[in-house]
């Protein structure tokens, strides 16, 4: 069997036993690549030759020696592409530095290997506003992956990447996971580091993990989280051994299930999985109740101005001064800027700088930016409350399981509807994560769907313990198309 | 340089404001671990946050923090409790991130204010100014990032990243300033006080120090202020004062013309003495100012206290001193204290040596001292005179040991090659001749040869004394101390 099949754990037995060598993880995966790829189309490009040399230079003593993580395409990884699906740095972009995260993975012996496709500017969640490549469903070649880290969703999905970095910030990691079958983890925000992570929206975005099974997303998360002085909204909190908490019962956890996720709209297979899900916990020993986050519904709105509004100010540096796309022939400076914009931007992007130059304006700054900041308090105050009572908070991740490729291209008021479990967690730093929890049935076809566990600031052991549970008894684990 | 000066008419009112950029002097940038110098070879000072790559962030520069937060002490502002930066969007190619990290409603420092100066050195300073002892009113100082340096060649413009992130001080004034000397003077007050106080270099050559000008003009009895104009482009201290002038007069003429004045930025073009029109209100800028959410704001309290133990002496408390304990005069004071460095220097003389006189001393650092460093175009800071030999060369004078004509030209021996006072009066013979015994036989020797002369002073010509006093120091070739000379001639001749 080819070693892209493997968990990550399992690959980790094999090197400390000699059994296999990380060339060969690699030389496996490129195969998996080239296989699946044309049609998956998860990967942007990846570097055989480059990662087999650095692989044979890897200490496989250390916890992650060898493993090679894909990369979703804003990250920086030293001498890579960046293009973040954006055809403003598609053209001639190498990254002259590595992000903080790729050097936590690095010094735990991972070797950062291949970019993967992305809503442009992670601006979306289908992967269908990536300017450079389709990326499809692994369950499903006629459906979307989810997004924005769909190419990491994907990658994992379709064994062709042992595991893969993504980042959220309205659910990019979680909703893709669910629609793949993975499991994808949002730490709690400053928990990793964002420096060298493309900013989409700074206050919101968070590095995480898209993998097979919950273990594997803990011994990333091992490397990943910690304090960064580069990265001023990191946190300086010690790390502990997520891996190590695993195993552990859950009896007596208390688990809330807030009513306004459950109200209208939810894909009854959705439902479903989320009703068989609770029961599964419920007989692990675990105390469900009803609790309530009444600001639930300003969720999505106040993403929706906050996180363009930041966006306006962060792509203002994709101006074809200094790098990326650059207009040809322009007539003046400002010809220039409009132009180089025009061309290197997607329509969901321009929609989205727009909207948030809009908000930021003046005479519309209160009404818009102050109000959603005010809200956003709102909201935290909701999830503050509810973890006096509760220890995790357990929702669906996404509304419904995977939509066919296009159906929601023209449609970008519902398209943004996807997110309404997952901004939440976003909007309060919460850390928060996707497990699968079962299928729909769709046209002969079986379509993941996942649950959403939401866990108090820092306390992702708690999170991961409950999914780790869930994933042991419900089986639901390594799942493959 | 001259220039030519339209009076204010006085049925006009001027009003005036400064923006003064203040780069801070830390060894790195704001938000990168970069050196903040000046220059390095283009493009060499750089990282990718302060060259605005994708996925690079800022960190915050906590000196850049203390010496604003001094410069606020210095100055009388509060800080308050807790400040915090903005992001002030607008497109620029010397704006790396087309945002500049800024502070828009928690600045570092509110209120205070700029105590003018009414003496100065060097010589192109205001020796008066009409309002001696104003403060000129602060509204704000806020810490930004600078902007890199553009220059426009004939078909392109290249960018120094360099300079792109240095920590820049935005001191706001009110509309508290009467004139072009008033701007002048506060100026120059504002910057003798920065370098007291060791946050800025502040030189203006060197683009340290950025000024612009808010002026408006309105007929005397009009309660509201005219248009506001902001001037830009004045890249010299003397500029300033030339840039009003000419704004001034221009406004005053178009009211005199009955036309109407428009809020406005203008140019100022100092080769021509013009401002130019650069862009009116409906032109301005939308900045759209919000929180940066890549820095948190900052708690001031603990920085507070940690400054508050090193705010510096400020130049007129330093001149007050001086006049006080040193004796100096009000002017000689004023002038030791413009600069720190000389300040220094003056008080290292005086300590140098207890029994010096400090005013003499004075006297030598501002006549003698600052004439041939001006000449030599010198800094004070390489001065070939140490303190401690132009103590000790005052101190010979006043024993007079050697006559202040001597004294000179040690002085400038001194300057000349490094040697100490007494070398070069040992080496020219200056040593005085201060032994009776000697003095006496020589007095005697001249009384001698001339009875004519003690005849005619005893009869009463007092005046011929000085006769025999000559002939001593021509005796001595001119070591004899002139003052036991002639009371030695005194005693032998009448007594
Ligand atoms: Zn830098």
């Amino acid at each position: 069997m080819s070693l892209a099949n493997e968990t990550l754990a399992s690959l980790r037995r094999r090197l400390a036993a000699r059994e296999i060598s990380p060339a060969d993880i690699i030389r496996d995966l490129a195969a998996a690549i080239e296989a699946k790829n044309p049609s998956v189309g998860a990967y942007l490009s990846w570097d055989v030759d480059a990662a087999v040399t650095e692989a044979e230079q890897t200490d496989t003593s250390l916890p992650l020696g060898g493993v090679p993580i894909a990369i979703k395409d804003n990250i920086n990884v030293t001498g890579q592409p960046c293009t973040c699906g954006s055809k403003i740095l598609a053209e001639n972009y190498r990254s002259p530095y590595d992000a903080t995260s790729i050097r936590q993975l690095r010094a735990g012996g991972a070797l950062p290997f291949g970019r993967l496709n992305m809503d442009e500017f992670a601006m979306g969640s289908s992967t269908e506003n990536s300017a450079l490549g389709v990326t499809r469903n692994p369950w499903d070649l006629d459906r979307i992956p989810g997004g924005s880290s769909g190419g990491s969703a994907s990658s994992v999905a379709s064994a062709t990447a042992i595991a893969a970095l993504g980042s959220d910030t309205g659910g990019s990691i979680r909703q893709p996971a669910a629609l793949c079958g993975v499991v994808g983890v949002k730490p709690t925000y400053g928990r990793v580091s964002r420096f060298g992570l493309v900013a989409f929206a700074s206050s919101l975005d968070q590095i995480g993990t898209l993998t097979k099974t919950v273990e594997d997303s803990a011994l990333v998360l091992n490397h990943l989280c910690g304090h960064d002085p580069l990265d001023s909204t990191s946190l300086n909190e010690p790390v502990p051994d997520f891996a190590a908490a695993l195993g552990r019962d859950i009896k007596g956890l208390r688990i809330g299930l807030p009513k306004e996720y459950f109200i209208s709209g939810i894909h009854p297979a959705v439902a479903d999985a989320v009703r068989a899900a609770i029961k599964t916990l419920e007989s692990l020993g675990a105390r469900v109740e009803e609790i309530s986050l009444p600001h639930t519904d300003a969720g999505v709105s106040t993403y929706y101005i906050l996180a363009p509004a930041e966006a306006s100010a962060n792509l203002a540096r994709f101006d074809g001064v200094r790098y990326g796309h650059r207009t040809a022939n322009a007539t003046d400076i400002l010809d220039h800027y409009f132009s180089s914009r025009a061309e290197g931007f997607g329509p969901e992007v321009k929609r989205r700088i727009l909207l948030g130059t809009y908000v930021l304006s003046s005479g519309y700054y209160d009404a818009y930016y102050l109000k959603a900041q005010r809200a956003r308090t709102l909201i935290r105050r909701d999830f503050e409350e509810a973890f006096q009572k509760v220890d995790v908070i357990v929702s669906p991740t996404a509304p419904s399981p995977a939509h066919k490729m296009g159906e929601l291209k023209n449609n970008p008021l519902q398209a943004y509807l996807e997110d309404v479990f997952t901004i939440p967690a976003n909007l309060a730093g919460l850390p928060a994560m996707s497990v699968p929890s079962g299928f729909a049935e769709e046209g002969g076809k079986k379509l993941p769907v996942g649950i959403q566990i939401i866990g108090k600031a820092l306390d992702e052991v708690t999170m991961l313990r409950v999914a780790h549970a869930f994933e042991q008894a419900s089986g639901l684990s390594h799942l493959a198309p | 340089m001259e220039f030519k000066v339209t009076p204010v008419m006085p049925q006009y009112i001027v009003t005036i404001g400064l923006e003064v950029h203040a780069q801070l002097n830390t060894r790195s940038k704001m938000f990168c671990g970069c050196a903040a110098e000046y220059g390095a070879d283009p493009n060499t000072l750089t990282c990718p946050t302060c060259l605005g790559l994708p996925g690079a962030l800022p960190v915050l520069n906590e000196a850049a923090i203390e010496r604003t937060v001094l410069t606020g002490i210095m100055l009388g502002c509060t800080t308050p409790p807790v400040v915090k930066w903005d992001r002030k969007n607008y497109f620029y190619p010397d704006m790396p991130k087309n945002y500049q990290i800024s502070q828009y409603d928690l600045p570092l420092c509110l209120g205070g204010g700029v105590p003018l100066y009414d003496l100065a050195y060097p010589k192109d300073a205001q020796r008066s100014i009409a309002n001696p002892g104003k403060v000129v009113k602060l509204t704000r100082i806020h810490l930004e990032e600078d902007v890199a340096k553009s220059t426009h060649h004939d078909r392109f413009t290249t960018i120094d990243f360099n300079r792109a992130g240095t920590p820049l001080m935005e001191i706001v004034s009110e509309p508290d300033i009467d004139s072009a000397e008033e701007a002048f003077a506060y100026l120059n007050s504002l910057r003798q006080i920065l370098i007291y106080g060791g946050v800025s270099d502040a030189d203006m050559e060197k683009g340290q120090l950025r000024c612009d000008v808010n002026i408006s003009v309105r007929p005397e009895g009009q309660k509201e202020l005219g248009a506001k104009i902001e001037l830009k482009n004045i890249n010299s201290m003397s500029a300033v004062r030339r840039a009003i002038k000419a704004e001034t007069s221009r406004q005053i003429d178009c009211l005199q013309r009955g036309e109407k004045l428009i809020q406005s930025t203008r140019r100022w073009d100092d080769d021509h003495g013009e401002t130019t029109l650069m862009r009116t209100k409906e032109d301005a800028h939308d900045y759209r100012y919000f929180p940066d959410p890549d820095l948190l704001p900052v708690h001031t309290a603990d920085i507070l206290a940690r400054v508050r133990a090193h705010v510096p002496e400020l130049p007129h408390e330093k001149r007050a001193r001086f006049e006080r304990d040193y004796g100096c005069s009000t002017y000689d004071a004023g002038v030791l204290a413009s600069d720190k460095a000389l300040a220094s220097y003056y008080e290292d003389a005086v300590a140098a040596d207890a029994g010096v006189s400090a005013k003499k001393l004075a006297n030598w650092v501002i006549n003698d001292l600052l004439g041939v460093m001006n000449d030599n175009a010198i800094a004070i800071t390489g001065c070939p005179v140490k303190p401690e030999q132009l103590s000790a060369l005052v101190s010979t004078v006043e024993s007079g040991k050697i006559s202040g004509s001597q004294a000179k030209e040690v002085f400038n021996e001194m300057f000349q090659t490094r040697r100490s006072p007494e070398d070069i009066i040992k080496a020219k013979g200056f040593e005085q001749m201060n032994d009776a015994g000697a003095l006496e036989t020589m007095v005697d020797q001249i009384i001698a040869g001339a009875p004519d002369k003690v005849a005619e002073v005893r009869g009463g010509n007092e005046k011929a004394m000085n006769w025999f006093t000559g002939q001593v120091m021509k005796l001595s070739q001119g070591k004899a101390n002139p003052k036991m000379v002639s009371e030695l001639v005194r005693k032998r001749v009448l007594g």
